[in-house]
């Protein structure tokens, strides 16, 4: 019967397209690269279908190519602006590292060849999130780990770039014992393992908000390749968030205090890893990862696919990308850095608030997904409840079945150690649904606010 | 662990239907996980499948509903629990099963023998609308005229209008299939693994062509296919089983193993799947692709003649190989060539991709 919707016929010719595909990969075999057509081509043997067409050259040129033309056409760095950038030790992040540095020191050179030095140089950051509190087991791992990302981070040339290690319990609070033990009862409270993991991520973005906000970044670079992003397009799917996906896997996401940006959403994985190899650029894998969830699950079955097909991931990608991204998948245009960096935040606040014609998005606390309305109707229902009913109705429904524990008394735990930043979120949105059906009957409403009446 | 939640906490002792706490649980739900008694089973799969009917409207009163029937699992199932509910609920529908001969000798025989029990068991009346009165050729036929090099694309066409040109010819209000919820998600996951945004919009949709002659809608859409077999085997259905041997499509084996395995870990996967399908953010003029219908025999076609007409052209004026493969360009001819000695397997394989359950 599945057969039926689609038949054999597609199938086929799906086939045949591919088979098409990788006629043009065995025929090159002049040992010159195809793009400049002078140089001898490089060899990596890794299976990839472009093996053995590009110079070094040519083959760093494209990529970087990839990650300038995606940092200026969405206007992620400009001059004024101090970045920072998410650092795990992968070869993504390092690469992301890497190019940013790049840029750095061409706009450096830029600015001292300029007569009036008008154009400033962006300022650079480096962030490592510490997970020692939720991985203990890896402790001397992840001190070696900081050691080497120090290493790392000090030897690339100036200008010279801060080195933030946060350890993912901040979020918790600054006294560290107490925060860490937060951390480990709130991991501990949640059930489902991928909901676990799932959970120790949106924390470690958390933190790396946090740090980058305290410390005066306006940007943060995160370096999810191609390949990433197709395994989110389909764990997302799988959990049924497909109404939030199309917020994540834009070059821009601004619903965050820091915008974050994705300067390498249009690299595959192989070509991050080539580079790696080509540049010497040595990467760090903790194994911090599950092997038996939902996310580990999806990664077999695209590497899977990705084998049957080197440009599946990039279709997945583009099937994503046609979806309707949200108000806030762009840089707020308010951001100007003559403006103090609090006033900027308000103003940005605004701006995406009330900006024009988009609605009022409403987010879920945990994930900070925003809400599909139909998911989020029962929030009236909810008046004067425990807190922890609240924060029930304000999670978006992926959250509720694979983080939120499923009786009261265990959600009522939960709810006390989450962080204040999660908590507070969820008074706001109550606030905002509020606001929301206001909006809805404000014609018949005769004051600007009921509260005023005594 | 995922989705054990069911297990944890349970007291020792002798266990219980978890939901009418009276009778001994003797299977455990895979939509749920929960241990429940075969009585409640059935209960809450036909109350599902009615609740899914009432909430979405589809079916009005005094209305004529064909249910495609292939005498596989899927639309046995279908039959016989829309054939209870009518009569329990008063849905006032005037059921039939609809079946399509392709005309394969020997083929076809078996299921339809099924189909042909169906009509006794659950009293509904049985149409059989074959492919000659449909198209004017049987399959064998074609393959006759065209040798089994290109049947792959007939079939394909012609299965794919079959059951729809069958409800129109029988003048029907409606038209049910047997997909199920696995099925769904598998096309949810497919479309985006290929990229076919318009298609994506409408997958999840339950009832599609409302803007057409004929409405076809799936009572199964949240019914998971693990529980329609389990109904099955319970209830002692009479079905033929095929079991669907996929086109040669690698990935979408994939997808379906892929599906089986989130199942497993998470039975609540498919429905999310589901759910993501409906709530992807896509924009209107995405969604209603310009659809024209088809000069010759009015059904939906994006161009001047739909596909079929354009092939029966060729096979009614003696140029069999017109239509074939053409808009796709000319990789057909090559395909051919490279799977030459697997052509006679191949044809049996596409044959048989016919035998799946509508
Ligand atoms: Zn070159
Ligand atoms: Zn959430
Ligand atoms: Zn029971
Ligand atoms: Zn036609
Ligand atoms: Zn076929």
């Amino acid at each position: 019967m599945a057969c039926n919707s689609s038949g054999c016929e597609s199938g086929c010719y799906d086939r045949e397209k591919e088979n098409g595909n990788n006629v043009d990969g065995g025929v090159n075999q002049e040992s010159v690269c195809v793009k400049c057509k002078c140089n001898e081509p490089m060899t990596f043997g890794d299976g990839g279908s472009d093996d053995g067409r590009f110079c070094t050259d040519c083959f760093r040129n494209n990529v970087f190519g990839k990650f300038r033309l995606a940092v200026t056409s969405h206007a992620m760095i400009t001059p004024s602006d101090n970045v920072l950038v998410a650092f795990s030790g992968g070869s993504s992040s390092r690469v992301a590292l890497q190019f940013v540095h790049e840029l750095q020191i061409k706009a450096l050179k830029n600015y001292e060849a300029s007569r009036d030095r008008s154009l400033p140089v962006f300022g650079v950051g480096v962030a490592f999130v510490d997970e020692t509190a939720a991985f203990p087991t890896l402790s001397k791992e992840m001190i070696d780990a900081i050691e080497w990302i120090r290493s790392t981070v000090s030897s690339l040339s100036p200008p010279a770039k801060d080195l933030h290690v946060v350890p993912i319990e901040s979020v918790f609070g600054s006294d560290s014992l107490e925060a860490r033990d937060k951390l480990v009862k709130l991991l501990d409270s949640v059930a489902d393992d991928t909901g676990k993991e799932d959970l120790l991520q949106h924390l470690k973005m958390l933190s790396l908000q946090k740090v980058a906000s305290e410390n005066g970044y306006n940007r943060l670079v995160v370096g999810s390749c191609t390949s990433r992003i197709a395994s989110h397009v389909l764990t997302a799917t799988v959990k049924g968030r497909g109404y939030s996906l199309s917020a994540d896997i834009q070059h821009v996401d601004a619903r965050w205090k820091v915008p974050i940006v994705l300067p390498l959403r249009d690299c595959v994985r192989q070509e991050i890893t080539r580079l790696c190899v080509l540049d010497g650029l040595k990467t760090v894998e903790l194994a911090c990862r599950s092997q038996c969830g939902i996310n580990d699950l999806v990664s077999s079955f695209v590497a899977v696919l990705q084998e049957e097909n080197p440009s599946r991931e990039c279709t997945i990608v583009r099937t994503a990308a046609k979806l309707t991204p949200f108000y806030f998948n762009k840089i707020p245009e308010t951001d100007d850095s003559n403006v103090p960096l609090a006033t900027q935040r308000r103003l940005k606040r605004f701006n995406l608030k009330y900006d024009g014609s988009m609605t009022t998005e409403a987010f879920c606390p945990i994930c900070n997904g925003p809400l599909n309305r139909s998911d989020s109707s029962d929030l009236d229902t909810f008046e004067d409840c425990h807190e922890s009913d609240v924060l029930y109705a304000a999670c978006c429904s992926s959250c509720r079945f694979q983080i939120l524990p499923q009786d009261g008394s265990s959600l009522e735990q939960f709810s006390s150690f989450l962080p204040d930043n999660m908590i507070s979120q969820v008074k706001h949105q109550k606030v905002d649904s509020q606001a929301y059906l206001r909006e809805k009957i404000k014609d018949c409403l005769l004051l600007d606010n009921e509260d005023e009446v005594v | 662990m995922e989705a054990g939640e069911a297990k944890s906490k349970k007291p020792r002792g002798p266990r219980l239907c978890c939901i009418c706490n009276q009778r001994r649980p003797v299977l455990k739900r895979p939509k749920t996980l929960q241990q429940i008694c075969r009585e409640c089973f059935y209960e809450v799969f036909e109350e599902e499948i009615h609740q899914v009917i009432v909430k979405n409207r589809l079916f009005k009163s005094g209305e004529r509903v064909a249910i495609g029937a292939s005498g596989g699992k899927d639309s046995t199932v279908l039959a016989y629990v829309l054939s209870e509910l009518n009569r329990r609920h008063n849905y006032g529908l005037d059921l039939f099963l609809l079946s399509i001969d392709e005309g394969i000798t020997g083929y076809r025989d078996d299921s339809l023998e099924t189909v042909k029990r169906n009509e006794v068991q659950y009293g509904l009346p049985l149409q059989i609308v074959s492919y000659k009165d449909l198209y004017g050729w049987t399959m064998d036929e074609i393959v006759k005229m065209i040798g089994l090099k290109n049947n792959c694309t007939f079939c394909g066409v012609f299965r794919r209008q079959a059951l729809d040109r069958g409800a129109a010819l029988l003048k029907v209000d409606k038209l049910v299939t047997g997909h199920n919820a696995d099925d769904i998600a598998e096309t949810v996951l497919l479309n985006i693994l290929r990229g076919d945004i318009a298609r994506l919009s409408r997958c999840t949709s339950i009832t599609t062509g409302e803007d057409g002659p004929i409405p076809r809608c799936k009572p199964f859409k949240y019914t998971y296919e693990k529980e329609i077999v389990m109904y099955a085997y319970f209830k002692k259905l009479d079905y033929f089983s095929t079991e669907c041997i996929y086109s040669p499509n690698a990935y979408r084996g994939f997808a379906r193993e892929f599906i089986k395995d989130l199942e497993r870990l998470r039975p609540r996967a498919i429905l999310d799947i589901i759910k993501s399908g409906e709530d992807f953010r896509i924009a209107t003029t995405t969604k209603m692709p310009e659809q024209g219908t088809c000069e010759r025999c009015g059904y939906i076609s994006s161009q001047k003649w739909c596909k079929a007409c354009v092939l029966l052209e060729g096979l009614n004026r003696g140029l069999p190989k017109m239509g074939i493969g053409r808009p796709r360009g000319n990789l057909n001819g090559d395909h051919k060539k490279v799977t030459k000695a697997g052509a006679t397997a191949k044809s049996i394989e596409s044959k048989q991709c016919g035998s799946l359950d509508f």
